[in-house]
């Protein structure tokens, strides 16, 4: 079982194993984890495919796993795991990242308050939002 | 509306600040510096003003700090009058300017335009998304006890993401006032040098 953190939060992934930089995940579980679905123009989601390599596909797909490392970091996104390959991170590019700020569209989130309870940024649409950040430390 | 997100990856060290002051606003809690990653902050405070359809009116800035610590008298703790006027100055500037913004909304001179707001935002770079991605991975490893390793991956978030003392801070240890400010923090306070511990608030009226 290998534990995988996505900006969707933590899950853990059955049929995974990681090491060296490679992440195989069952098709049937890339999918739900990633947003990205294995078709056969390539990895897709909704009307974007990235398409594989055709002399590399072996590096991206093997009969039912899919190295879900290799595809993120193809995409500029980086992937990092713990030494023993059991904990993972997918996370967000600069590009995309950078893309959605220009838009000037505030970039939504949900998180917990100290009761537990979850709040979005997007739960405030209609009045004017000053989001602060603060620490203990 | 307030939305405050308190950048504390340790589970309760938000808490007992949170029942101190009682807040009346919203007060979120982000273990991963998530807000942090998408906004782009790099240290505390800083805030954004975000208007009723959702779009940024200012970027993320300083929400009217001014470095006065750093001419603090770190035995006595005392700060000098006239440094201490400007902070005070700052913070009143900057709280007039949120009003003004709040009440006159884009008529604020205040409020951004959008090439305004393009021009002030801070984007993201290939070493900064992968500093983020290590900090996560490095709190979720210190959080199920793999702490060391999860060290090394805070450090190593803190290593491409110079300039985010959120992360710096988070990793660093704390005083008896539990504050991340031991000889460490000021070690790299004085190594910026000429450079700003707050980048400036592009305001009238604010320190530059």
């Amino acid at each position: 079982m290998v534990t995988v953190l996505t900006e969707n939060g933590t899950k853990d992934v059955t049929g995974g194993t990681g090491t060296n930089g490679e992440l195989w995940i069952p098709k049937s579980e890339a999918g739900s984890l990633t947003g990205w679905t294995l078709k056969p123009e390539g990895f897709c989601k909704g009307e974007l495919c990235v398409a594989i390599p055709p002399d590399r596909e072996s590096e991206f797909v093997r009969g039912d796993a899919v190295n879900v490392a290799a595809f993120w970091e193809k995409m500029g996104m980086p992937a990092l795991h713990d030494e023993a390959g059991a904990n993972w991170v997918l996370g967000q590019g600069a590009a995309h990242r950078s893309a959605a700020l220009q838009s000037l569209e505030a970039p939504d989130f949900t998180l917990p308050d100290l009761d537990g309870n979850l709040h979005s940024l997007s739960d405030f649409r209609g009045k004017k939002v000053f989001l602060v950040a603060w620490a203990s430390w | 509306m307030i939305v405050s997100v308190a950048f504390d990856s340790r589970e309760g060290d938000a808490k007992q600040w949170v029942e101190a002051a009682k807040p009346d606003y919203v007060t979120l809690i982000d273990q991963n510096h998530y807000v942090a990653e998408l906004y782009n902050m790099v240290n505390v405070n800083q805030a954004v003003w975000i208007d009723e359809a959702g779009i940024i009116v200012r970027p993320t800035e300083s929400a009217g700090a001014y470095e006065g610590f750093r001419k603090m008298n770190r035995e006595t703790s005392e700060i000098p009058e006239d440094v201490a006027k400007i902070t005070a100055d700052a913070k009143i500037t900057y709280y007039n300017a949120l009003r003004d913004w709040v009440n006159k909304g884009t008529a604020s001179e205040y409020a951004f335009d959008a090439e305004q707001a393009r021009a002030h935002l801070t984007l993201r770079t290939e070493n900064t998304a992968r500093a983020h991605a290590a900090f996560s991975l490095g709190q979720h490893l210190l959080r199920i006890g793999q702490v060391e390793e999860g060290k090394r991956f805070v450090a190593e978030a803190s290593r491409l993401h110079p300039d985010s003392w959120n992360i710096w801070r988070q990793g660093a240890g704390v005083n008896e006032r539990s504050l991340a400010a031991n000889a460490d923090f000021w070690e790299r306070v004085d190594a910026l040098g000429d450079k700003k511990y707050y980048a400036p608030v592009d305001m009238k009226g604010m320190p530059q």
